[in-house]
């Protein structure tokens, strides 16, 4: 892969979050990943857009989405940004434990940190910045959370 | 390509054949209101074929548990049939594998109900 960086601002809406899965799939395509990893890739960047759009601007047509991915040469970097309230990952309870395993929400952040290699989540004044790593030799790590 | 639905009963048992997408928007909406009609219409025993669902994302998951959910509060059963690859998948990573009655045949899933 060749270092390379690509910045998309979009609405808050159900049609970015098609964009920037969309997107996903097509640039973790063109950076050599393969079938799997690309459906893992653009599936954790729509529960990263959803968040955003759904969770974080709430619809609001004066906030924006932005969607960066970063070819390193190495990696994949995938960076959600949205103007809302901004997350607090301390409150998000473990989706797979019994008491929460019947909720109807909540596995976002969990498909997330189980298709990629490294999830960060930042608390912006406003908003929540959400980065995804997946590196080219990456493992298949949504095994090893599967057999927690 | 979005979510459809046919539904057609089969020893008493409601099959939905659904095909596409079930995600955030029209497809978890779709499922949700086929799931509520079928339950006010007094069908207790549904079972989900997602033999063509090309893709499933975190809202999906959650309406076919809240399908689940809505139909055991009834005194019903809902059972899934026919897993692609990718939804087996998620299902083992949300630990979800264990709460479904997940069938592969037909057949065998109509006669597992009670």
């Amino acid at each position: 892969m060749t270092a390379k960086r690509v910045s998309y601002t979009l609405d808050s809406s159900l049609h970015s979050v098609n964009t920037a899965e969309e997107t996903a799939q097509l640039l973790a395509a063109k950076a050599g990943f393969d079938e799997d990893n690309c459906l893992r890739i653009s599936m954790a960047v729509r529960e990263a857009a959803v968040n955003a759009v759904l969770h974080g601007n709430a619809y609001d047509p004066g906030k924006k989405m932005t969607v960066a991915f970063e070819n390193t040469g190495r990696a994949l970097v995938i960076t959600v940004t949205d103007e809302g309230r901004g997350l607090d990952v301390s409150k998000v309870p473990d989706p797979t434990t019994p008491e929460n395993l019947l909720k109807q929400s909540g596995r976002g952040i969990f498909l997330m940190r189980s298709f990629m290699d490294e999830v960060r989540i930042r608390l912006l004044a406003p908003g929540t910045e959400v980065t995804m790593i997946k590196n080219v030799s990456g493992s298949d790590t949504h095994l090893k959370e599967a057999s927690k | 390509m979005s979510m459809k639905s046919m539904t057609r009963q089969v020893n008493g048992i409601t099959i939905v054949d659904l095909s596409g997408r079930i995600t955030l928007g029209e497809g978890s909406v779709l499922l949700r209101d086929m799931v509520r009609d079928l339950v006010t219409k007094g069908q207790r025993k549904i079972l989900l074929n997602l033999g063509d669902v090309t893709y499933i994302d975190s809202s999906g998951i959650g309406e076919l548990v809240s399908a689940f959910t809505t139909v055991r509060n009834q005194g019903g059963e809902l059972k899934l049939l026919n897993l692609t690859k990718k939804v087996h998948d998620l299902l083992q990573i949300t630990k979800l594998y264990t709460v479904f009655d997940v069938k592969d045949d037909e057949a065998t899933a109509v006669a597992a109900f009670k």
